[in-house]
Protein backbone atom coordinates (compact mmCIF):
# COMPACT_ATOMS: atom_id res chain seq x y z
CA UNK A 1 0.00 0.00 0.00
CA UNK A 2 2.86 2.34 0.86
CA UNK A 3 4.62 1.98 -2.48
CA UNK A 4 1.33 2.37 -4.37
CA UNK A 5 0.47 5.53 -2.45
CA UNK A 6 3.96 6.85 -3.13
CA UNK A 7 3.54 6.19 -6.85
CA UNK A 8 0.24 8.09 -6.91
CA UNK A 9 1.81 11.05 -5.08
CA UNK A 10 4.85 11.05 -7.40
CA UNK A 11 2.57 11.21 -10.45
CA UNK A 12 0.57 14.01 -8.82
CA UNK A 13 3.78 15.88 -8.04
CA UNK A 14 5.06 15.55 -11.61
CA UNK A 15 1.63 16.72 -12.83
CA UNK A 16 1.76 19.77 -10.54
CA UNK A 17 5.29 20.67 -11.65
CA UNK A 18 4.44 20.37 -15.36
CA UNK A 19 1.12 22.28 -14.99
CA UNK A 20 2.77 25.14 -13.14
CA UNK A 21 5.99 25.09 -15.16
CA UNK A 22 4.14 25.33 -18.48
CA UNK A 23 1.33 27.52 -17.01
CA UNK A 24 -1.31 25.05 -18.25
CA UNK A 25 -4.95 25.70 -17.22
CA UNK A 26 -5.32 22.00 -16.27
CA UNK A 27 -4.67 21.13 -12.59
CA UNK A 28 -1.77 18.94 -11.54
CA UNK A 29 -3.76 15.86 -10.44
CA UNK A 30 -5.53 15.65 -13.82
CA UNK A 31 -2.17 15.76 -15.62
CA UNK A 32 -0.91 13.19 -13.10
CA UNK A 33 -3.82 10.95 -14.12
CA UNK A 34 -2.83 11.38 -17.78
CA UNK A 35 0.83 10.54 -17.04
CA UNK A 36 -0.09 7.46 -15.01
CA UNK A 37 -2.38 6.37 -17.83
CA UNK A 38 0.50 6.68 -20.33
CA UNK A 39 2.80 4.80 -17.93
CA UNK A 40 0.24 1.99 -17.60
CA UNK A 41 -0.11 1.76 -21.38
CA UNK A 42 3.69 1.54 -21.78
CA UNK A 43 4.07 -0.93 -18.91
CA UNK A 44 1.09 -3.09 -19.90
CA UNK A 45 -1.10 -2.55 -16.82
CA UNK A 46 -0.87 -1.79 -13.10
CA UNK A 47 0.82 -4.08 -10.60
CA UNK A 48 -1.33 -5.92 -8.08
CA UNK A 49 -0.54 -3.51 -5.26
CA UNK A 50 -1.29 -0.36 -7.23
CA UNK A 51 -4.55 -1.88 -8.38
CA UNK A 52 -5.82 -2.86 -4.92
CA UNK A 53 -4.74 0.42 -3.30
CA UNK A 54 -6.46 2.46 -6.00
CA UNK A 55 -9.57 0.33 -5.71
CA UNK A 56 -9.68 1.00 -1.96
CA UNK A 57 -9.16 4.72 -2.47
CA UNK A 58 -11.79 5.01 -5.21
CA UNK A 59 -14.34 2.92 -3.34
CA UNK A 60 -14.76 5.83 -0.96
CA UNK A 61 -14.26 8.65 -3.43
CA UNK A 62 -17.45 10.27 -2.10
CA UNK A 63 -15.85 10.76 1.33
CA UNK A 64 -13.21 13.03 -0.19
CA UNK A 65 -15.84 15.59 -1.26
CA UNK A 66 -17.33 15.97 2.20
CA UNK A 67 -14.93 18.66 3.57
CA UNK A 68 -15.41 20.93 0.50
CA UNK A 69 -19.18 20.33 0.56
CA UNK A 70 -19.39 21.37 4.21
CA UNK A 71 -18.06 24.74 2.99
CA UNK A 72 -21.65 25.54 2.01
CA UNK A 73 -22.02 26.87 5.57
CA UNK A 74 -19.87 29.94 4.80
CA UNK A 75 -21.97 30.77 1.72
CA UNK A 76 -25.39 30.34 3.31
CA UNK A 77 -25.96 34.10 3.04
CA UNK A 78 -25.46 34.36 -0.73
CA UNK A 79 -27.25 31.08 -1.26
CA UNK A 80 -30.22 32.40 0.74
CA UNK A 81 -30.28 35.65 -1.30
CA UNK A 82 -30.12 33.99 -4.70
CA UNK A 83 -31.54 30.56 -3.97
CA UNK A 84 -34.09 30.50 -6.80
CA UNK A 85 -31.75 31.22 -9.76
CA UNK A 86 -29.08 29.01 -8.17
CA UNK A 87 -31.44 26.10 -7.65
CA UNK A 88 -33.10 26.33 -11.08
CA UNK A 89 -29.77 26.74 -12.85
CA UNK A 90 -28.21 23.74 -11.08
CA UNK A 91 -31.23 21.48 -11.53
CA UNK A 92 -32.12 22.27 -15.15
CA UNK A 93 -28.55 22.58 -16.40
CA UNK A 94 -27.45 19.28 -14.79
CA UNK A 95 -30.38 17.35 -16.25
CA UNK A 96 -29.87 19.03 -19.65
CA UNK A 97 -26.18 18.07 -19.61
CA UNK A 98 -26.93 14.41 -18.83
CA UNK A 99 -29.63 14.26 -21.54
CA UNK A 100 -27.62 16.05 -24.25
CA UNK A 101 -24.43 14.02 -23.60
CA UNK A 102 -26.23 10.67 -23.50
CA UNK A 103 -28.39 11.30 -26.58
CA UNK A 104 -25.50 12.64 -28.70
CA UNK A 105 -23.45 9.54 -27.81
CA UNK A 106 -26.36 7.20 -28.49
CA UNK A 107 -26.91 8.80 -31.90
CA UNK A 108 -23.21 8.48 -32.76
CA UNK A 109 -23.09 4.82 -31.69
CA UNK A 110 -26.19 4.10 -33.74
CA UNK A 111 -24.78 6.04 -36.71
CA UNK A 112 -21.51 4.10 -36.54
CA UNK A 113 -23.37 0.80 -36.27
CA UNK A 114 -25.57 1.71 -39.24
CA UNK A 115 -22.62 2.65 -41.47
CA UNK A 116 -20.81 -0.48 -40.26
CA UNK A 117 -23.80 -2.60 -41.31
CA UNK A 118 -24.03 -0.84 -44.66
CA UNK A 119 -20.39 -1.71 -45.33
CA UNK A 120 -21.01 -5.23 -44.17
CA UNK A 121 -23.95 -5.57 -46.56
CA UNK A 122 -21.92 -4.43 -49.55
CA UNK A 123 -20.45 -7.27 -51.58
CA UNK B 1 -20.68 22.42 31.18
CA UNK B 2 -18.47 21.71 34.19
CA UNK B 3 -15.11 23.55 34.14
CA UNK B 4 -13.27 20.33 33.44
CA UNK B 5 -15.46 19.36 30.47
CA UNK B 6 -15.16 22.90 29.23
CA UNK B 7 -11.38 22.62 29.30
CA UNK B 8 -11.46 19.40 27.29
CA UNK B 9 -13.82 21.02 24.75
CA UNK B 10 -11.56 24.06 24.37
CA UNK B 11 -8.61 21.76 23.70
CA UNK B 12 -10.45 19.47 21.27
CA UNK B 13 -12.16 22.23 19.32
CA UNK B 14 -8.78 23.78 18.52
CA UNK B 15 -7.15 20.49 17.47
CA UNK B 16 -7.35 18.98 13.96
CA UNK B 17 -8.27 15.62 15.51
CA UNK B 18 -11.90 16.59 16.02
CA UNK B 19 -12.53 17.89 12.48
CA UNK B 20 -10.97 14.78 10.98
CA UNK B 21 -12.79 12.36 13.26
CA UNK B 22 -16.25 13.87 12.83
CA UNK B 23 -15.77 13.87 9.03
CA UNK B 24 -15.08 10.13 9.10
CA UNK B 25 -17.87 9.41 11.60
CA UNK B 26 -20.43 11.47 9.65
CA UNK B 27 -19.43 9.74 6.42
CA UNK B 28 -19.61 6.27 7.95
CA UNK B 29 -23.06 7.00 9.34
CA UNK B 30 -24.12 8.35 5.92
CA UNK B 31 -22.66 5.33 4.12
CA UNK B 32 -24.39 2.95 6.52
CA UNK B 33 -27.72 4.61 5.71
CA UNK B 34 -26.91 4.48 1.98
CA UNK B 35 -26.22 0.72 2.20
CA UNK B 36 -29.35 0.13 4.27
CA UNK B 37 -31.37 1.90 1.57
CA UNK B 38 -30.02 -0.56 -1.03
CA UNK B 39 -27.74 2.12 -2.60
CA UNK B 40 -30.74 4.34 -3.30
CA UNK B 41 -29.35 7.41 -5.12
CA UNK B 42 -31.66 9.66 -3.08
CA UNK B 43 -29.74 8.72 0.11
CA UNK B 44 -26.51 10.13 -1.35
CA UNK B 45 -23.68 9.70 1.21
CA UNK B 46 -22.09 13.11 0.45
CA UNK B 47 -25.42 14.87 0.92
CA UNK B 48 -26.18 13.09 4.19
CA UNK B 49 -22.66 13.54 5.61
CA UNK B 50 -22.56 17.25 4.72
CA UNK B 51 -25.97 17.79 6.31
CA UNK B 52 -24.87 16.06 9.53
CA UNK B 53 -21.65 18.12 9.65
CA UNK B 54 -23.25 21.51 8.93
CA UNK B 55 -25.84 20.86 11.66
CA UNK B 56 -23.16 19.72 14.11
CA UNK B 57 -20.84 22.68 13.44
CA UNK B 58 -23.68 25.20 13.58
CA UNK B 59 -25.06 23.78 16.83
CA UNK B 60 -21.64 23.81 18.53
CA UNK B 61 -20.74 27.25 17.11
CA UNK B 62 -17.61 25.87 15.40
CA UNK B 63 -16.27 27.85 12.42
CA UNK B 64 -15.62 26.22 9.05
CA UNK B 65 -11.93 27.24 9.26
CA UNK B 66 -11.51 25.36 12.55
CA UNK B 67 -13.29 22.32 11.12
CA UNK B 68 -11.25 22.41 7.91
CA UNK B 69 -7.95 22.42 9.82
CA UNK B 70 -8.77 18.76 10.54
CA UNK B 71 -10.83 17.89 7.47
CA UNK B 72 -8.06 19.05 5.12
CA UNK B 73 -6.35 15.67 5.54
CA UNK B 74 -9.33 14.02 3.86
CA UNK B 75 -9.60 16.83 1.30
CA UNK B 76 -5.94 16.34 0.39
CA UNK B 77 -6.59 12.76 -0.75
CA UNK B 78 -8.63 14.12 -3.70
CA UNK B 79 -5.30 14.65 -5.50
CA UNK B 80 -3.97 11.06 -5.35
CA UNK B 81 -7.51 9.73 -5.90
CA UNK B 82 -7.74 11.73 -9.13
CA UNK B 83 -4.43 10.25 -10.26
CA UNK B 84 -5.71 6.76 -9.34
CA UNK B 85 -8.61 7.16 -11.78
CA UNK B 86 -6.09 6.31 -14.53
CA UNK B 87 -6.29 2.64 -13.46
CA UNK B 88 -10.00 1.91 -14.10
CA UNK B 89 -9.64 4.00 -17.23
CA UNK B 90 -6.79 1.82 -18.44
CA UNK B 91 -8.83 -1.32 -17.72
CA UNK B 92 -11.52 -0.04 -20.10
CA UNK B 93 -9.07 1.05 -22.78
CA UNK B 94 -10.42 -1.34 -25.42
CA UNK B 95 -14.00 -0.18 -24.94
CA UNK B 96 -12.94 3.49 -24.94
CA UNK B 97 -11.01 2.95 -28.17
CA UNK B 98 -14.06 1.50 -29.89
CA UNK B 99 -16.10 4.57 -28.90
CA UNK B 100 -13.81 7.46 -29.82
CA UNK B 101 -16.32 9.35 -31.97
CA UNK B 102 -19.28 9.09 -29.55
CA UNK B 103 -16.96 10.08 -26.69
CA UNK B 104 -15.65 13.17 -28.52
CA UNK B 105 -19.09 14.30 -29.72
CA UNK B 106 -20.77 13.67 -26.36
CA UNK B 107 -18.00 15.49 -24.54
CA UNK B 108 -18.19 18.62 -26.69
CA UNK B 109 -22.01 18.78 -26.63
CA UNK B 110 -22.20 18.05 -22.90
CA UNK B 111 -19.44 20.42 -21.89
CA UNK B 112 -21.00 23.37 -23.75
CA UNK B 113 -24.48 22.55 -22.44
CA UNK B 114 -23.22 22.38 -18.85
CA UNK B 115 -21.56 25.81 -18.88
CA UNK B 116 -23.83 27.81 -21.19
CA UNK B 117 -27.18 26.59 -19.87
CA UNK B 118 -26.05 27.26 -16.28
CA UNK B 119 -25.18 30.87 -17.13
CA UNK B 120 -28.32 31.42 -19.25
CA UNK B 121 -30.76 30.07 -16.64
CA UNK B 122 -29.10 31.98 -13.79
CA UNK B 123 -29.24 35.18 -15.84
CA UNK B 124 -32.87 34.58 -16.80
CA UNK B 125 -33.87 34.30 -13.13
CA UNK B 126 -31.91 37.38 -12.08
CA UNK B 127 -28.71 36.06 -10.48
CA UNK B 128 -25.90 38.59 -10.07
CA UNK B 129 -22.95 38.44 -12.50
CA UNK B 130 -20.45 36.97 -9.97
CA UNK B 131 -23.00 34.26 -9.16
CA UNK B 132 -23.53 33.49 -12.88
CA UNK B 133 -19.78 33.23 -13.42
CA UNK B 134 -19.37 31.08 -10.30
CA UNK B 135 -22.00 28.71 -11.73
CA UNK B 136 -20.40 28.35 -15.18
CA UNK B 137 -17.80 25.67 -14.23
CA UNK B 138 -20.23 23.79 -11.93
CA UNK B 139 -19.94 20.44 -13.76
CA UNK B 140 -16.15 20.36 -13.54
CA UNK B 141 -14.22 18.64 -10.75
CA UNK B 142 -13.55 20.93 -7.74
CA UNK B 143 -9.87 21.93 -8.18
CA UNK B 144 -10.28 22.74 -11.91
CA UNK B 145 -13.59 24.53 -11.33
CA UNK B 146 -12.08 26.79 -8.66
CA UNK B 147 -9.22 27.72 -10.99
CA UNK B 148 -11.65 28.52 -13.82
CA UNK B 149 -13.90 30.61 -11.55
CA UNK B 150 -10.92 32.67 -10.50
CA UNK B 151 -9.94 33.33 -14.12
CA UNK B 152 -13.38 34.35 -15.36
CA UNK B 153 -14.37 36.53 -12.40
CA UNK B 154 -16.45 34.17 -10.28
CA UNK B 155 -16.03 33.42 -6.55
CA UNK B 156 -13.84 30.29 -6.20
CA UNK B 157 -15.11 29.18 -2.79
CA UNK B 158 -18.75 29.59 -3.92
CA UNK B 159 -17.91 27.58 -7.05
CA UNK B 160 -16.52 24.79 -4.85
CA UNK B 161 -19.88 24.54 -3.09
CA UNK B 162 -21.91 24.73 -6.33
CA UNK B 163 -19.73 22.00 -7.82
CA UNK B 164 -20.49 19.72 -4.88
CA UNK B 165 -24.24 20.45 -5.04
CA UNK B 166 -24.19 19.77 -8.81
CA UNK B 167 -22.36 16.51 -8.22
CA UNK B 168 -24.83 15.39 -5.57
CA UNK B 169 -27.79 16.33 -7.77
CA UNK B 170 -26.32 14.58 -10.81
CA UNK B 171 -25.58 11.45 -8.77
CA UNK B 172 -29.10 11.49 -7.28
CA UNK B 173 -31.04 12.17 -10.50
CA UNK B 174 -28.81 10.47 -13.11
CA UNK B 175 -30.43 7.06 -12.90
CA UNK B 176 -33.97 8.41 -13.31
CA UNK B 177 -33.04 10.82 -16.14
CA UNK B 178 -31.16 8.12 -18.08
CA UNK B 179 -33.95 5.59 -17.55
CA UNK B 180 -36.48 8.16 -18.80
CA UNK B 181 -34.60 8.70 -22.07
CA UNK B 182 -34.00 4.93 -22.38
CA UNK B 183 -30.20 4.97 -22.45
CA UNK B 184 -29.03 1.55 -21.19
CA UNK B 185 -25.38 1.19 -22.28
CA UNK B 186 -23.36 1.46 -19.04
CA UNK B 187 -20.55 3.22 -20.92
CA UNK B 188 -22.85 6.00 -22.14
CA UNK B 189 -24.63 6.23 -18.78
CA UNK B 190 -21.32 6.58 -16.95
CA UNK B 191 -19.93 9.09 -19.42
CA UNK B 192 -23.03 11.33 -19.28
CA UNK B 193 -22.96 11.34 -15.47
CA UNK B 194 -19.22 12.06 -15.47
CA UNK B 195 -19.63 15.07 -17.79
CA UNK B 196 -22.53 16.50 -15.75
CA UNK B 197 -21.55 15.51 -12.22
CA UNK B 198 -17.71 15.04 -12.15
CA UNK B 199 -16.24 13.07 -9.22
CA UNK B 200 -19.40 12.65 -7.17
CA UNK B 201 -21.18 11.28 -10.23
CA UNK B 202 -18.12 9.09 -10.85
CA UNK B 203 -18.23 7.78 -7.27
CA UNK B 204 -21.89 6.85 -7.75
CA UNK B 205 -21.16 5.26 -11.16
CA UNK B 206 -18.43 3.05 -9.63
CA UNK B 207 -20.94 1.81 -7.06
CA UNK B 208 -23.20 0.71 -9.93
CA UNK B 209 -20.64 -0.84 -12.30
CA UNK B 210 -16.91 -0.84 -13.04
CA UNK B 211 -17.51 0.08 -16.68
CA UNK B 212 -19.84 2.98 -15.90
CA UNK B 213 -17.30 4.20 -13.33
CA UNK B 214 -14.39 4.08 -15.79
CA UNK B 215 -16.35 6.04 -18.40
CA UNK B 216 -17.44 8.55 -15.77
CA UNK B 217 -13.80 9.02 -14.75
CA UNK B 218 -12.83 9.51 -18.39
CA UNK B 219 -15.62 12.07 -18.84
CA UNK B 220 -14.62 13.90 -15.67
CA UNK B 221 -10.99 14.23 -16.78
CA UNK B 222 -11.82 15.25 -20.35
CA UNK B 223 -14.54 17.69 -19.34
CA UNK B 224 -12.23 19.30 -16.79
CA UNK B 225 -9.54 19.85 -19.41
CA UNK B 226 -11.94 21.00 -22.15
CA UNK B 227 -13.84 23.44 -19.90
CA UNK B 228 -10.58 24.89 -18.58
CA UNK B 229 -9.54 25.62 -22.17
CA UNK B 230 -12.91 26.70 -23.64
CA UNK B 231 -14.73 28.59 -20.92
CA UNK B 232 -12.30 31.53 -20.48
CA UNK B 233 -12.39 32.01 -24.28
CA UNK B 234 -16.20 31.83 -24.44
CA UNK B 235 -16.64 34.27 -21.57
CA UNK B 236 -14.15 36.60 -23.27
CA UNK B 237 -16.23 36.57 -26.48
CA UNK B 238 -19.52 37.15 -24.67
CA UNK B 239 -18.26 40.29 -22.95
Amino acid sequence: MLSALTQLLVFQLVGEVVARGLKLPVPGPVLGMLFLFIALALRGGPGHELQTTSQNLLQHLSLLFVPAGTGIMIHLHRVADEWLPLLLSLLISTIATIVVTALVMKLCVRGEAASGNAQGDAP
Amino acid sequence: MTPQLNEIWVYLSASPLLGLTITLLAYQAAFWLYRRSGLNPLVNPVLVAVTILVLLLTLTGTSYETYFAGAQFVHFLLGPATVALAIPLYMQLRRVRSMLLPVAAGLLAGSLTAALSAIAIAKLFGASLPTQLSLAPKSVTTPIAMGIAERIGGIPSLTAVLVIVTGIFGAVSGRYVLDAIKVRDPAIRGFAIGVAAHGIGTARAFQVSEQAGAFAALAMGLNGALTALLLPLLIGWMR
